[in-house]
């Protein structure tokens, strides 16, 4: 199978839970976790009579996230009913936005694939709707929790600007960062708040017609969207090779199984009978809210790696790192303060703070010290204060004890010795105690000089400044 | 003390809870004897309420010594059985609600209970009030107080017959194509249809949610003026309820009409009504001039097609309105293999054959394909409905019309026609499609005793002025009710 003669062809509809304490539509609990049905009310839960009442901090946040993604933002948008009925579905339509979204156009840069030109995903729409319960399928019964339902969403769509799986996982990596950076989302895949429905086709390598794509729906994790996409798009150029056509169908991933399936025509509606939500009034936007909103706008992970690059001369790769989370830039910001070496400031957050972060499972801000004690251990280490390792030590600890860098430094005794006297000392001791390998130093055998260093440094308890033993004995071994 | 204290009026029975001449308690007892005498005549309710009734008037009699009660406290009011009442059964006249008990009060009941007002039940209407005559109902036909053989109009029609049988002082209806003026007039009392927006729609099941509107049946201009009053206002619960400040409606009943422009549309005044209708509204606009009034001819060019856009607008909104009726969380549910069979078993046997019908029109309406050429269409003539409304107040104050081409018709008379059932409602549904209040009052009987109403539309938040035009109407007194022949 000639797979390389082809490109895939993808767009994304990722569907976000907003960072909202009540739901779209009704003053119930968005909390997660809550028991079955303890979040709920005669609104959503669609009883006769009920009517719905927009929670304006959904619109903020939805605002928020179109400036962030360089959208326009609708000042006249209207709601509408979208119907089909699923037991999760209590009104038997879903309130969604269908002709006029809150934002349009837009678009989100990638991080670079390593020749610096970011690659630019065109979004074609942003709007706001209302998520649907959950089905829960116990032994012999099928129960209905609605504590999701009426949760608002956004739902988040590209252009078919994506060509490969690992473009599509960066897009929603970045995508899940902007909607972090502006407190719009969690993006906790886990718990259903970030979900992605993908738009798949391929054609031969320079075609400019699209083939004809299948919808992969309801992944939740971006692994999921990532085999799902290169198995489909396996399953597609299999069919072309074969003289086959493509039929424009809805599939499921089965992740047990790692393949799609189509759904069943029963299993969604073909019809969705859009119409104009009567219960609601049509959405006005002032442009004061938007300049009001745009004036509280964060630096966008974008503006910010592009920084990095320019200010700090970090490369794509640490600035994109870095930037992925708001907190961690953040914490890295807050930890360089009077470091000359930015570069390995950088290289110590993503590894060493990083690596316990994510071992810990814990934020950030809860797993490490706080970055002015980092900051104050790498001083350290430029004002050769520490080694290297006695500043990886002294992290460890202070992980552990919560203390801080110079009290950790000083109860461990870490501190290095740059007494140039003593070391001078010590170096004479050394060279005295071995006169063989003095002389086959001085014969030209110069690889021993490590030796010498190693002798020296045991001798100060290793906490000697290599670079000043370097010096000395370079002279004394020199004669 | 005064006997069948069911016959007074809110104004009147007002006046007496408050001198302390009667108490709320004779007043719910003389409507509850009254109720269990004459329902198995009528069929006025689907749930008499004796116990809560009883309950809510010794509060209010309470309440009324202390002199601060508001007007409606102690009256007793039916209830059209399409506004969720908290622990009472609210069934829409539908075997799907049949044992439907909401746990919220709509906002209207909210506000009639803090207002002390005692509910005798809940009233009959065509189911989910798709109908004009109350032979839609799951609990059987209401049938007119004064000719049993009659229907009493619809779909608020339980909420008519209730007050015409003096059953009850007043009663809340609803109206999206005439559910409240033409009971009214079949029915002889008064009914008001509000301007959309002018009360709060949440807690009514909504049939058609851009043309629903709440209002009051009463025996007076003067007593619709009061619960109208109480109904009205903002509801932080409902989006599309109009802030605008409520006027004392009763203040402007001055009975002064003089120079007051009344408009006489041609198109409402057709071949084939009724004869007796037509002369009575023609009557009824003479004595408007002879109270210093001045009738104005006045042309609605896009009435003829105002039918046809209500019920693509109409039955499209409810399509998906009735989608939650579905089993799963209340109401009827008739168990089967999967949920699909589940959903169509159980509105199969829950819905009426009407609201069917409705729900196919509409889901045909907007499906694809077919929404530019119904639904966006109608939505397109009901912008030149509301325009042919703007032009037309250019040159008058009021409207006056016939409600109903005729008077009550025979219980069957059109039930396996539905299309000359519609035409029911031909001079009530542009004032729904285009949001304007309008109310219906009676003007005179035919040669069958039976009564005639006349139609009074206005602009936008008018109300002030129609009620002070009808209320002009009674006080000229050449119009005498009749007693109902029950």
């Amino acid at each position: 199978m000639n797979t390389e003669a082809y490109e895939a062809v993808i767009g994304l509809e990722v569907h976000t839970h907003l960072l909202t304490k009540s739901k779209l539509f009704c003053g119930c609990s968005t909390t997660f976790g809550a028991g079955p049905n303890e979040n709920v009310c005669p609104v959503c839960m669609g009883m006769p009579g009920v009517l719905p009442v927009l929670n304006r901090r959904v619109v903020e946040l939805a605002i928020r996230t179109g400036l962030a993604t360089h959208c326009t933002i609708a000042p006249h948008s209207i709601f509408d009913r979208k119907s089909y009925f699923y037991p999760d579905l209590p009104k038997g339509y879903q309130i969604s936005q269908y002709e006029t979204p809150i934002c349009k156009g837009g678009y989100i840069d990638l991080p670079s694939n390593g020749d610096g030109q970011p690659r630019r995903v065109r979004l074609t729409r942003i709007h706001i709707e209302e998520d649907a319960g959950k089905n829960i399928h116990a032994a012999g019964a099928s129960l209905v929790d609605f504590n999701r339902s009426g949760v608002p969403l956004i739902e988040i769509v590209s252009e078919p600007d994506l060509r490969s799986s690992a473009d599509a996982g960066a897009y929603l990596r970045q995508l899940r960062a902007i909607l972090r950076y502006v407190d719009a989302s969690d993006g906790k895949m886990e718990e259903g708040s970030f979900r992605c429905d993908c738009n798949v086709s391929v054609r031969k390598r320079g075609s400019q017609e699209f083939g004809t794509r299948t919808e992969i729906k309801n992944l939740n994790s971006f692994r999921f969207v990532e085999n799902a996409i290169d198995h489909e798009v396996a399953r597609q150029v299999e069919i072309i090779e074969a003289g086959g056509r493509v039929l424009q169908e809805t599939h499921l991933w089965d992740p047990a199984r790692n393949e799609t399936r189509p759904m069943r025509s029963k299993e969604y509606a073909n019809d969705y009978r859009y119409f104009p939500e009567p219960d609601l009034p049509p959405l006005i936007v002032a442009p004061e809210m938007v300049e009001s909103i745009r004036a509280t706008m964060p630096e966008l992970p974008a503006d910010r790696r592009a920084r990095y690059i320019r200010e700090l001369a970090l490369t794509d790769y640490e600035a994109g790192v870095l930037t992925a989370d708001r907190d961690v830039a953040d914490y890295f910001e807050a930890a360089i303060p009077g470091l000359k070496n930015r570069k390995s400031a950088a290289n110590w957050v993503m590894t060493e703070v990083l690596r316990v972060v994510h071992e810990s499972g814990k934020s950030i801000g809860e797993a490490v010290p706080p970055a002015s004690e980092i900051g104050a251990l790498l001083r350290m280490i430029e004002e050769q204060k520490i080694s290297l390792n006695a500043a990886k030590m002294a992290f460890a600890a202070m992980v552990k004890s919560g203390k801080g860098a110079e009290a950790t430094v000083a109860e461990l005794g870490l501190a290095q010795v740059s007494d140039e006297a003593a070391i001078a000392a010590a170096c004479e001791k050394i060279i005295a105690a071995e006169p063989a390998k003095l002389a086959e130093y001085r014969g030209g055998r110069d690889k021993l000089f490590g030796f010498f260093v190693g002798q020296v440094m045991k001798a100060m308890g290793g906490k000697a400044n290599p670079k000043v033993i370097n010096d000395i004995l370079k002279q004394k071994l020199a004669g | 003390m005064p006997s069948e204290l069911n016959k007074l009026t809110i104004a009147e029975a007002s006046t007496l809870l408050r001198k302390g001449e009667i108490t709320a308690l004779q007043l719910a007892r003389d409507c509850l004897d009254r109720i269990q005498a004459i329902e198995p005549k009528l069929n006025a309710f689907i749930t008499v309420c004796e116990k809560e009734a009883l309950e809510q008037a010794h509060a209010a009699d309470r309440r009324l010594k202390s002199n601060e009660a508001p007007a409606l406290c102690g009256i007793p009011l039916g209830i059209k059985d399409i506004y969720a009442t908290r622990g009472v059964r609210t069934t829409c006249a539908s075997r799907i609600l049949g044992n439907f008990v909401p746990p919220f009060d709509a906002t209207v009941v909210e506000r009639l209970r803090a207002a002390g007002a005692v509910f005798v039940g809940k009233t009959n209407l065509d189911e989910f009030a798709m109908g004009s005559s109350t032979e839609n109902s799951a609990f059987g036909a209401t049938l007119n107080p004064h000719d049993t053989e009659r229907v009493a109009g619809g779909s608020s029609g339980g909420s008519a017959a209730a007050v015409a049988a003096n059953e009850c002082l007043g009663s809340l209806g609803t109206d999206t194509g005439g559910s409240i003026r033409e009971p009214a007039s079949f029915c002889g009392v008064v009914g008001m249809k509000p301007t959309y927006s002018r009360v709060s729609r949440y807690g009514v099941i909504a049939y058609a949610s851009s043309l629903d509107q709440v209002g009051p049946f009463a025996k007076s201009v003067r007593d619709a003026a009061i619960i109208l009053r109480t109904l009205a206002g903002k509801d932080p619960r409902d989006s599309t309820c109009s802030a605008r400040a409520v006027p004392d409606y009763e203040r402007a009943l001055t009975g002064d009409v003089k120079g007051l422009r009344i408009g006489v549309p041609k198109e409402y005044f057709v071949e084939g009504m009724q004869p007796e209708v037509e002369k009575s509204v023609r009557a009824a606009i003479k004595i408007y001039e002879s109270l210093g009034a001045k009738a104005v001819d006045v042309s609605m060019p896009h009435t003829g097609y105002a039918i046809a856009a209500y019920y693509l607008v109409a039955t499209a909104e409810a399509s998906a309105n009735l989608a939650r009726y579905d089993g799963i969380r209340y109401g009827l549910r008739i168990d089967a293999e999967d949920h699909i069979d589940l959903y169509n078993l159980t509105r199969a046997e829950g819905f009426g054959a009407e609201v069917k019908r409705r729900i196919m029109l509409g889901t045909f309406a907007l499906s694809a394909g077919y929404y530019d050429a119904y639904y966006l269409k109608s939505q397109k003539v009901r912008t030149l409905i509301r325009r042919d409304f703007e032009r037309a107040f250019e040159k008058c104050d009021l409207i006056v019309t016939p409600v109903a081409p005729t008077t009550a018709f025979k219980l069957g008379e059109k039930m396996n026609d539905p299309l000359t059932m519609y035409l029911s409602d031909i001079f009530t549904i542009s004032v729904n499609l285009a949001g304007l209040p309008g109310m219906s009052i009676p003007c005179g009987y035919d040669e069958k005793n039976l009564p005639i109403g006349m139609q009074l539309i206005g602009p936008p938040f008018s109300e002030e002025t129609i009620f002070r035009a009808g209320d002009a109407f009674e006080r000229a007194g050449s119009f005498k009710p009749r007693p109902t022949a029950v």
